[in-house]
């Protein structure tokens, strides 16, 4: 069951690199959401309550309500065509993330990961990586945020795998951390919607010697 | 006693949020500060102890929070007057305040937590609180620099993480893993060493956004250009401290392990790159505050040499940290009087600053003294130490090529800090405004602990550095 969730998982990291439409995306988002609660609960069931609701408000709470209707709120105030504008090709999206899922499996492979689940591990670094690349590769600010998310969600999958478990009060420090920081990022792309025109990364490269 | 300074620092934030009255803010303000100093005051009686389960009251923790609580007298005193100059109103002036007080928390938590999770959770609300700092001026600058100063730490930070998951993974599923520094650092003694290569790269990483070291040096830089000259100050002082601290505690982690040669050779090239980085920026900077940042990008890699050096390093790093902190914030005080005087912080629009404004300008050529090293300054002789450490350790091409590069740096600092300073083939408009005397003491007793630290190094200061250094090979 665990394995059939974390292709889905990936399979959704390669939908966000055709992903044209910005709501795609979102959608996506809520989804990986969704499929990070069902690997957490299967994997956790056996932990007491306290632990479940943290996973429950951490991955349905934040990751699929509250970060998705942010990022709508953001998008429809500032007006931003909906188009998510990448720099390269779609096809050329696909198969570099085709490669990363590829890259990620070898590497587990070649690194022992030994008692390290290989599944947990190949789809982690594969969302790290995706997560970067939508960074790299597209025009958009607000783009940019989503690519964030991504990673979190590939470090939120790792952290699952690692076995063992930060002590509650670091978790939730670190749950509230992204999401004010997700937060602030999305207040910042505001901010840049009100000043400039196009909320591009072209806008952004004033700061130079 | 930790939690009472939480509790109180959190309440004062909010009144200040809320607090339109500027003799209000200054009490508020007041009260922080004597909070701040007698949590600083009884973390050094209480050396070794612990406070809510995830700090400790280390030495090295307890160096740099005073540092920080003497720096934060002048910066919140040269916040007051950068604001009086600039007439923001009242409501900025409150989140300004706010935000500095919160920042100055998350740096104190970070430089005593003794858990790697907790010191994660401040060094990312240090990211944070500093982001509503460097955007006060509301500029589209501003905005860029923030945008980038944010996600680029946010990344840094979430790398961070993955080291730390890494570990873990290193070490096995089964056994319950305490994330303390203390109890890590046993722990990681059976740990397989391509996993901790692993790890290590990735924490080293993530944390050198907030150190400005090699890898993501460039957030910083931004950020210093576009925020208020107190705060870029702060971030060229205490914050970059808060890099080091995490990545001074991450390496007392692995020194112990087999990774340990391999892992002084990747800070050497940290530290290398990034000197040669900051010699090439510096050579064509344009820009008063850039040079400023790329001066402190060259001591940090400095620093991370002298980390990697070991022996002698180790007690000259976090000295030479102490001592860069002191000059870097009085040249930032004294840029924020510069600019009033020019209205540009461009270098090449400027000149002859010491008949216009004597007091200021004798602070230039006293920074320019201490940032150069040249004695009596007191980072000659941490420099000295860091390059006595490089040769014991036989790192001799190290040594070459970070002299060569530094000396691209002092020539390059010389010449801009001396055309600033004396050149008068300009005609210049005249200042818009008289500068005052008065706003200099504090720079110039920044300088003073400078210079007689070199000399005459308080017994209590070495002491507690060598207390901090005294676990490492």
């Amino acid at each position: 069951m665990i394995n059939i969730l974390l292709i889905t998982f990936a399979i959704s990291l390669i939908y966000i690199g055709i992903a044209n439409r910005l709501s795609t995306v979102i959608n996506i988002l809520a989804v990986q959401g969704i499929i990070l609660f069902g690997v957490s609960f299967i994997e956790l069931i056996q932990i007491n309550t306290i632990n479940l609701i943290f996973i429950l408000f951490e991955t349905i709470v934040f990751k699929t309500i509250a970060i998705p209707i942010f990022l709508n709120n953001v998008i429809k105030k500032n007006n931003i065509v909906r188009e998510a504008e990448p720099f390269i090709p779609d096809f050329a999206s696909v198969v570099i993330i085709t490669g990363i899922l590829l890259g990620s499996i070898i590497i587990s492979n070649i690194i022992d990961v030994g008692h390290v689940r290989k599944m947990f591990f190949i789809v982690a670094i594969s969302a790290l990586f995706t997560g970067l690349f939508i960074i790299i590769s597209r025009k958009k600010v607000v783009t940019h945020i989503m690519g964030y998310l991504v990673i979190e969600n590939g470090v939120f999958i790792l952290s699952l795998s690692a076995g063992s478990t930060m002590p509650m009060l670091v978790n939730t420090g670190i749950t509230l951390d992204i999401f004010v920081s997700v937060l602030v990022l999305g207040i910042f792309v505001n901010r840049i919607g009100n000043t400039f025109e196009e909320m591009n990364v072209d806008n952004l490269t004033n700061l130079k010697d | 006693m930790l939690v009472y300074y939480l509790i109180i620092s959190f309440l004062i934030g909010v009144a200040t949020v809320f607090n339109r009255n500027q003799t209000f803010r200054i009490v508020l303000l007041a009260l922080f500060m004597m909070v701040q100093t007698s949590i600083t005051i009884y973390a050094y009686l209480h050396i070794g102890a612990d406070d809510l389960v995830y700090f400790k009251y280390d030495a090295l923790g307890v160096i740099f929070m005073a540092v920080l609580t003497l720096l934060s007298f002048t910066t919140i005193y040269h916040s007051f007057v950068y604001l009086r100059h600039r007439r923001d109103n009242s409501r900025s002036q409150s989140i300004f305040f706010a935000a500095l007080i919160m920042l100055i928390v998350a740096m104190n938590c970070v430089y005593l937590a003794s858990h790697i999770g907790v010191m994660w959770v401040f060094v990312e609300l240090t990211t944070l609180s500093v982001a509503v700092l460097i955007y006060h001026e509301r500029t589209s600058l501003a905005l860029e620099a923030t945008w980038k100063y944010v996600f680029v730490c946010s990344i840094g930070i979430t790398i961070t993480f993955i080291g730390i998951i890494l570990l873990s993974f290193g070490m096995g599923e089964t056994v319950q893993i305490d994330f303390s520094f203390k109890a890590l650092q046993e722990q990681l003694l059976v740990v397989n060493s391509s996993w901790l290569k692993l790890a290590f790269l990735f924490i080293i990483v993530g944390f050198s956004t907030k150190m400005g070291l090699f890898p993501m040096h460039t957030a910083a830089i931004d950020a210093h250009t576009a925020a208020p000259p107190p705060i870029s100050a702060f971030i060229s002082t205490t914050l970059m401290n808060v890099g080091f601290v995490a990545i001074f505690r991450t390496y007392s982690l692995f020194a112990h392990t087999v990774i340990q040669p391999w892992m002084n050779q990747v800070l050497l090239w940290c530290g290398l790159i990034s000197i040669i980085v900051s010699a090439a920026y510096l050579l064509k900077v344009k820009h008063l505050k850039r040079m400023s940042a790329y001066s402190s990008i060259e001591h940090m890699g400095l620093a991370a040499i002298g980390l990697a050096s070991g022996g002698i390093g180790y007690f000259a790093a976090i000295f030479h940290m102490i001592l860069h902190s002191f000059v870097k914030a009085s040249a930032f005080y004294q840029i924020d009087q510069f600019h009033r005087n020019f209205g540009t912080y461009i270098i090449s629009e400027t000149g002859n600053y010491f008949n216009r404004n004597r007091a200021g300008g004798m602070v230039f050529l006293l920074v320019l003294v201490g940032i150069i090293a040249m004695p009596p300054s007191g980072l000659f002789i941490t420099e000295f130490w860091i390059f006595k450490a490089m040769f014991a350790s036989s790192h001799y091409i190290f040594l070459i090529l970070a002299l060569l590069f530094l000396s691209f740096c002092i020539y390059s600092l010389t010449k801009n800090f001396l055309y600033i300073l004396f050149n008068q083939t300009k005609d210049l408009l005249p200042s818009e405004e008289k500068t005052v005397a008065s706003e200099t003491w504090s720079q110039y007793f920044l300088l003073a602990l400078l210079f007689y630290f070199g000399i005459n190094p308080p017994a209590q200061m070495i002491q507690l550095i060598e207390e901090a250094v005294k676990y490492l090979p």
